[in-house]
């Protein structure tokens, strides 16, 4: 049975989310316009005021906050509240440019928490349950946001933070854990050592797996599941909006619900800026209406994904989006075509190779190259050169097929590639555009 | 009867061969015979050595991707033609030949030891056997 966190709310009818949206954005809006000059020049210039914002259609008329807006506002330049108001900052790890740093008063820890807590809860949490946070803690959202959530819920809490593996398992294994929390390039890395260690998926305590803060396709997902015989659960987020938990897989593993509550989801054209109807694929933007220190309205995300608001078999009313195809900071522009390395990684499950890889970006006389570095497997390895070949011939062409354009695939040893605690490195370019 | 030979792969960069002779050099593995097929991304190396199955297991854990193939192998007396006679009873076999490697020595003299990879290995021993040709064994090929 469907269980919820706070099912008021979660499983609310679209005519009260509707409700508690309009209200919740109208004095957002204005706790913005008088809090925080930097967004009240911008609907100056364009000619809106808080009176003009009446129901979720006028959401349009407000103007958009980007990731370059926050570094012109960087640091204090976005805050909503006064700083003695503020009991904690959080940080992303700026690999793709300045840092971005997150405000949060009492009542945002709280509703983030919140959050935390339905995806739990979703993945089939409760008080009887371990579970283990091993997203790193500290700057990054994703263990203190877990760490709250689980708190909430009433699991017993591990906060292991991310790396040391072995002591991972040790923990895994001795406490019986049966909820892991990480990114999932990790989740499959400990299952890659939990099977060298000989432990098979009826040996793993774990149940439940929530991992999130990167791209990962469903191959990946399926890839996991086997190896740690769990459910695996996407959980999306992003430190501007409050941390991971914005939405969050339920049961039917169909997409991720928005907490709609907190957050108003729209998609837009990322060229025209035009809003797209439902369904449609475009870049996602998000609304905050519920904080206090760190507002964000019409905020872009780079996250290109679709939105549907059909009924969903968990019970949960809240719109669910689509797992991003990839942030479009991952996005890579080669030969003016755009990839996606959540496609490569589609590729290489596809053809049995695992997932671990890395992709190789140069320019060579005025010409993008696009290199696939992928790790021999067992299963992929003969003694005959010819047949290694055509399996790499075969990878080569499921690879133009997915993306348009060729790519080169380099065999390289097992374990080569190195593995991550956090964030995967997976493109490395050297183009010098 | 047909023997073990060890198939690594081996990444295209400076110091792989060496990485995988280092970790059976710690184990004490020694090599009876060793021929390596390479494209310009990556080699296979194929080894006969003296334990197979230690081989393959400390190769194994030391991260490599490695399998074990059976091959057939030959003793021929070292000496013009030896090669030749030994190849027209493959012929006469009808036995299809993938690759071969050859070495010379041993404790015993005059003799050259063939590894011959065929694609049904099975098949081919049965109708080498009635041509008369005797197959060497693992322990043939740990005493050599």
């Amino acid at each position: 049975m469907e269980r919820y966190y706070q099912p008021e709310i979660e499983c609310a009818s679209r005519e009260e989310i509707r409700t508690i949206q309009e209200e919740r954005l109208k004095a957002q809006v204005r706790h913005v316009w008088e809090n925080v000059p930097y967004y009240r020049r911008k609907m100056e210039e364009k000619g809106v005021t808080p009176d003009d914002i009446q129901t979720l259609e006028d959401l349009s008329k407000l103007p958009f906050l980007s990731k370059s807006d926050l570094r012109d506002a960087y640091p204090y330049g976005l805050l909503g509240v006064p700083l003695k108001d503020c009991v904690r900052i959080q940080s992303t790890s700026g690999t793709t440019g300045k840092r971005v740093v997150a405000f949060y008063t009492p009542h945002d820890i709280d509703l983030w928490e919140d959050c935390c807590a339905r995806a739990i809860v979703a993945a089939g949490g409760t008080d009887e349950d371990v579970c283990q946070v091993s997203y790193g803690y500290g700057l990054f959202t994703g263990g203190p946001g877990l760490n709250g959530g689980s708190h909430k819920v009433g699991c017993l809490t591990v906060p292991t933070s991310s790396g040391n593996t072995d002591r991972q398992i040790m923990f895994i294994m001795d406490l019986s854990t049966t909820i892991l929390c990480c990114t999932p390039s990790y989740a499959a890395y400990l299952g890659e050592r939990m099977k060298e260690m000989g432990y098979g998926p009826d040996d793993i305590p774990l149940k439940a797996g929530i991992f999130g803060a990167e791209a990962w396709s469903e191959e990946m997902r399926q890839d996991i599941q086997r190896t740690l015989g769990i459910k695996a659960y996407d959980i999306y987020g992003l430190t501007e909006l409050s941390g991971p938990g914005v939405s969050f897989e339920c049961s039917a593993q169909a997409g991720m619900h928005i907490n709609e509550d907190h957050f108003i989801a729209e998609i837009i054209d990322p060229d025209t800026c035009e809003v797209l109807p439902e369904g449609a694929q475009g870049e996602l933007v998000f609304t905050a209406i519920d904080k206090e220190a760190f507002p964000m309205i019409r905020y872009r995300t780079r996250d290109i994904c679709s939105l549907t608001r059909e009924k969903c078999s968990c019970g949960r009313t809240h719109v669910r989006m689509t797992k991003p195809k990839g942030r479009s900071d991952d996005m890579l522009i080669i030969r003016g075509v755009n990839v996606f390395p959540s496609q490569i990684e589609t590729v290489l499950l596809n053809h049995g190779y695992a997932a671990n890889y890395q992709i190789i970006v140069d320019r060579v006389n005025n010409t993008d190259t696009l290199d696939v570095q992928v790790e021999m497997t067992p299963e992929m390895f003969t003694d005959n050169i010819g047949e290694v070949e055509e399996r790499q011939r075969q990878l080569v062409d499921g690879l133009k097929s997915m993306l348009g354009i060729k790519a080169k695939v380099s065999l390289v040893a097992p374990k080569s590639i190195t593995r991550s605690e956090g964030k995967a490195v997976r493109i490395i370019d050297k183009r010098k555009i | 009867m047909s023997i073990k030979q060890i198939s690594v792969f081996l990444e295209n960069r400076p110091g792989m061969l060496k990485e995988m002779t280092s970790v059976l050099a710690a184990h004490k593995i020694d090599m009876r015979a060793l021929s390596i097929a390479e494209t310009k991304d990556f080699g296979i190396a194929r080894l006969v050595v003296d334990d197979a199955y230690q081989a393959i297991n400390i190769l194994k854990e030391s991260s490599f991707v490695a399998n074990l193939t059976p091959v057939l192998a030959v003793a021929v007396p070292d000496e013009p033609g030896g090669l030749d006679n030994l190849l027209g009873i493959f012929s006469d076999a009808q036995v299809n030949i993938e690759y071969m490697y050859a070495f010379i020595g041993g404790k015993e003299a005059k003799h050259a030891y063939l590894i011959f990879r065929v694609a049904d290995t099975k098949a081919a021993e049965a109708r080498l056997a009635s041509k008369g040709l005797r197959l060497m064994t693992q322990e043939d090929i740990a005493n050599i």
